[in-house]
């Protein structure tokens, strides 16, 4: 019995292993390559002989970098306030309110997260252009929020599902007002879900390529992922490889972070938002 | 503490549906009500318009001396307690009893107080400050009741509290709310579809079916003598036996045999023009073992029949017996049959059920002589379902 | 929940009817509630109709325009003849049978691997707190930082797995290696979001049902394909629709690896050159309008032939 014990916990080591490797070899050979000074760059090693932070010194030097992690920033994060703000008064709606046209609101939702971005980005290259909000923050706050409001409404209005409804009529026979009744006991319960939301609606922007190339033209807007497909060489002669590996990695960390910290959450916010919609 | 009175109370919700019709119901200060019935007959939404978390659409509900109808549950003054138990899993025990005091801006020491008060009655005391989600079933039970107690509020409202414990905590529950009621003597508004639960907690059961009131009454009013054939068959366990009979020159002429009629029930039937074609009710009680019936000097009708199954319980013997000429039919009998499962185990309602002596010699598979006792024998109207000896009973 | 698909056509719902009808019987309360509801969903609802509807409305318009960015002054009404233009081009056909490839090629793998890692998660005995974080890593990592890795990785003098091929093998400039390198980095990035789906619908099927079926004598490969697959199917078919429609629009990890080059291009690909390279609006936004199309088709087609039902369609639980 034991010795079956130990060959199936054996198999279950090597399988997770493998997932483990799959999942995190090339994030590791980026992070890798972001510390290989050019010498040592092309080797092909796993681990840097020498490792280095010329690179990263060499990206933070440049306003080209700097100014494009600050623009990902607060594009990604002032989208992320707005989506969830609306998609929790929308989710709200949905899970609990009872109100003829609550089918066409998630049909429409539905619809824009299988929207293909690419449609949107010649009349919207355009439309923006016209009202001058071109390469501007805005001009990409706008489209984030919006293609994050299915997922935002999604995520929300499953995790609102799950705060029984019991709990504010106890409160209110218990003697709360109505806003006594939100903000003790509602908010309190719905916070973790909120949270969660913000996450994964802040890894859909942050995540952004088309439209960051798209809607911007110099650095004034450009985020991060945009910026490091146009970085070049320090000189005419050097690929740019170490400075884009290295700024690959500053912009993994926060996935990481919250991966690391909220892994369970994501999870249940990925799951129930698409499954149990 | 308060009388609660409502006055034709009605429920239409908002797609027109009547859920609650005409409902008149006083209940006295300090009294233990249940309302009965099965699922959909709108006790639920009575309780909860009696809470306020229901508007009501016509009639008139006063709790203690006010008319309550406009107020919002927070000015009613009620504890209600839930199937779910509605606890809040962000607070502790503790923080969940004293939530109504927290927010009726009671002070801290005076909160603390009731709530260790409550606790010790509950025998809470020691989970004061684990979650919710970390207690057993009838832990969390006891903390929505403490959550009710400590309040000290006019009236206890309680949505089948007890239907989420498994059977063994039921019975326990059931005779610590009780206590606990007579202790506090706090008016209580109880719902169940548990007739069990019905018969032992109240003062008195208010039976309703489909949003109508059926029957108000002490358990043993209810038992004794409902007045139609859905508060017969509703209340009592196992439940009464329902037979076609026919109403023939002062007899019943029924599956078990000619039943003859005393001069009162006779006289009763023909004051109340009687159908010919009638419903025969008979509690699994009112059989006996004919050869006991007769040591003990009672008389009535005797008839032979098979057993097919006997139940031993060592205090009493059930034994199962299949009547002759079909099951008898109502639209009530019906819902009764959906509402019991009956539809789904296949079982069938020409079987009868006579509950008798732990002395008889009855075995499976052999006759057995019964004795009728024509004393608890109901007659119902198969068209209207009343009881047409109801008038005889309930003097 | 409710996966199942609604009845073929059923316009009006038929709740919607009866409140309709029950207008004059609404109670203040639900009256209010109503009123609420619509006041909570129109901020999100205006949002989604300004950046979404009425830009597509004006995609149609500008296709049917001459509108070339270099010669702004020539924008002239033509009709259909930019559909016309795209739809006898070669390049639309090759971009739209690249997309199709990388599609559906991507999208099995994908449903083969995430289901086995699904099972892995689902079975594994202990961390699989970290199986479950490091599988999140390649869901959440930005596609581009993630796209870069794998050219570096198969970049010749320079990458660990271009070092396993034959020298002055470049395998990012050859069209079909290089489309199933795409493919690769599409499936690493993109599996795990599948196993994640796959792995709610695992948690619906019930321990007991299994055991059932293992008392009632069936394989392990029969408790796979006979109870966990068709209890999953609901699952399966949203993860799939869900999948397919993003894989269509592929776009950031073939503009890293290969920017289209050696007939790589998808649709999206195709779309944005000619709109940012050649400036031409007009064709550009019909091509915008064909992928549109594309995505409605393929959206109605797993609606209407597989039954899958998009997650939310049944919000009453």
């Amino acid at each position: 019995m034991a010795a079956v014990g130990k060959t199936h916990a054996a198999r279950w080591t090597v399988v997770n292993v493998v997932v483990v490797l799959y999942a995190l070899f090339p994030v590791w050979w980026i992070a890798a390559l972001s510390f290989k000074d050019p010498s040592t760059l092309t080797d092909g090693d796993y681990i840097p002989r020498d490792w280095t932070w010329q690179n990263y010194r060499g990206i933070f030097a440049t306003s080209e970098f700097t100014r494009a992690l600050i623009n990902s920033i607060g594009i990604a994060l002032i989208a992320t306030v707005i989506a969830v703000v609306l998609g929790t008064m929308a989710a709200y709606a949905v899970a609990r309110l009872r109100f003829p046209g609550k089918r066409v609101l998630i049909g429409m939702s539905l619809l824009i997260a299988m929207f293909p971005p690419i449609s949107l980005v010649s009349p919207l290259f355009n439309i923006e252009r016209i009202i001058g909000i071109f390469d501007t923050w805005v001009g990409l706050i706008i489209p984030y929020m919006t293609f994050s409001l299915p997922l935002a409404i999604y995520t929300l209005s499953a995790f609102f599902r799950e705060i029984p409804w019991d709990l504010e009529k106890a409160a209110k026979v218990d003697g709360a007002t109505p806003a006594q009744a939100f903000r003790m006991v509602i908010v309190p319960l719905a916070a973790p879900g909120v949270f969660t939301t913000a996450i994964l609606v802040f890894i859909f922007c942050w995540n952004d390529f088309l439209f960051a190339i798209s809607l911007t033209s110099t650095e004034s807007a450009r985020t991060v992922p945009a910026a490091i497909a146009f970085f070049t060489g320090s000189s005419q002669f050097q690929q740019p490889t170490g400075s884009i590996a290295a700024a690959a990695v500053v912009i993994t960390i926060p996935i990481i972070i919250f991966v690391l910290f909220f892994q369970r959450r994501i999870v249940a916010g990925l799951t129930s938002g698409a499954v149990k919609g | 503490m308060a009388e609660i009175i409502l006055e034709g109370v009605t429920k239409r919700f908002p797609d027109g549906a009547l859920a609650v019709k005409d409902v008149d119901l006083e209940i006295a200060d300090g009294e233990f009500v249940i309302l009965v019935g099965p699922s959909g007959c709108g006790k639920s939404t009575t309780l909860n318009m009696i809470a306020g978390l229901e508007d009501i659409t016509e009639g008139t509900l006063r709790i203690g001396d006010r008319v309550v109808n406009d107020l919002a549950p927070k000015e009613r003054d009620v504890a209600m307690v839930f199937q779910s138990y509605a606890l809040y899993p962000h607070m502790n025990v503790g923080e969940n009893m004293g939530f109504p005091l927290r927010l009726a801006k009671v002070d801290k020491a005076t909160i603390d107080a009731k709530v260790a008060e409550a606790a010790r009655i509950l025998d809470l005391t020691e989970h004061l400050d684990r979650k919710p989600a970390n207690l057993s079933g009838g832990q969390r039970q006891r903390v929505a009741m403490g959550r009710a107690i400590v309040r000290d509020p006019k009236a206890f409202l309680m949505d089948e509290p007890l239907s989420n414990l498994d059977a063994k905590l039921r019975v326990q529950m059931r005779t610590q709310i009780s206590r606990l009621q007579r202790r506090l003597g706090t008016t209580t508004v109880y719902v169940t579809h548990d007739q069990t639960e019905a018969m032992t907690l109240g003062d008195r059961v208010v039976v309703m079916r489909q949003g109508l009131v059926q029957q108000i009454g002490t358990p043993a009013e209810l038992y004794d003598s409902p007045r139609n054939i859905f508060v017969a068959g509703f209340i009592g366990s196992p439940a009464m036996n329902f037979l076609n009979a026919t109403l023939e020159a002062g007899a019943l002429r029924s599956p078990v045999g000619d039943l003859p009629l005393d001069d009162r029930t006779r006289r009763e039937l023909e004051r109340q023009n009687a159908p010919r074609q009638v419903i025969l009710g008979l509690r699994p009680e009112a059989f006996e073992d004919a050869a006991l019936a007769h040591d003990r000097d009672r008389t009535g009708p005797v008839f032979t029949t098979t057993v097919e199954v006997l139940e031993s319980l060592g205090s009493d013997v059930y034994v199962y017996f299949t009547a002759e000429g079909g099951p008898a039919t109502s639209a009530e009998l019906e819902e009764l049959a959906t509402d019991s499962g009956m539809r789904d185990t296949g079982a069938d309602a020409s079987h009868i059920v006579a509950r008798l002596d732990a002395a008889t010699r009855a075995r499976e598979g052999e006759p057995v002589r019964l004795q009728v006792d024509m004393a608890k024998a109901h007659v119902f109207d198969p068209g209207t379902g009343a009881n047409l000896t109801h008038p005889l009973r309930a003097a | 929940m409710s996966m199942q698909a609604e009845p073929a056509g059923a316009p009006v719902p038929p709740e919607a009817e009866q409140t309709r009808q029950d207008t004059a019987a609404l109670s203040v309360g639900a009256r209010q509630e109503r009123r609420l509801g619509w006041l909570l969903c129109a901020p999100a609802v205006v949002v989604m109709l300004a950046v979404t509807a009425y830009p597509i409305g004006y995609a149609v318009y500008l296709s049917l325009q001459r509108y070339d960015l270099r010669f702004p002054g020539q924008a002239k009404f033509v009709g259909l003849s930019n559909y016309g233009a795209v739809l006898t081009s070669p390049f639309w056909w090759d971009a739209f049978w690249v997309t199709l490839f990388i599609t559906a090629v991507s999208v099995a793998i994908e449903l083969v691997l995430g289901m086995c890692l699904a099972l892995v998660m689902h079975r594994t005995i202990f961390t699989r707190g970290v199986v479950r974080t490091s599988v999140l890593i390649p869901y959440g990592i930005v596609t581009v930082v993630a796209a870069f890795s794998w050219q570096y990785a198969w970049t010749p003098d320079l990458g660990y797995l271009a070092g396993l091929l034959p020298a002055g093998d470049a395998p990012l400039t050859e069209q079909w290696p290089a489309l199933w390198l795409i493919v690769l980095a599409e499936v690493w990035k993109t599996t795990p979001f599948m196993a994640l789906l796959l792995l709610a619908g695992l948690a619906l099927v019930p321990e007991e049902t299994l055991r059932a079926a293992m008392v009632d004598g069936a394989t392990p490969w029969q408790r796979f394909t006979r109870i966990m697959l068709p209890l999953m199917k609901p699952a399966i078919l949203v993860a799939l629709l869900f999948r397919t429609l993003d894989a269509f629009r592929i776009f950031d990890n073939i503009y890293i690896l290969t920017a289209g080059a050696q007939g790589t291009g998808s649709v999206s690909i195709l779309g944005y050159d000619n709109l940012f390279t050649s400036l031409n609006l007009g064709i550009g936004s019909a091509i915008s309008v064909l992928i549109f199309i594309c995505v409605g088709i393929i959206a109605f087609a797993f609606v209407k032939l597989f039954g899958a039902a998009a997650p939310g369609a049944e919000v009453k639980r």
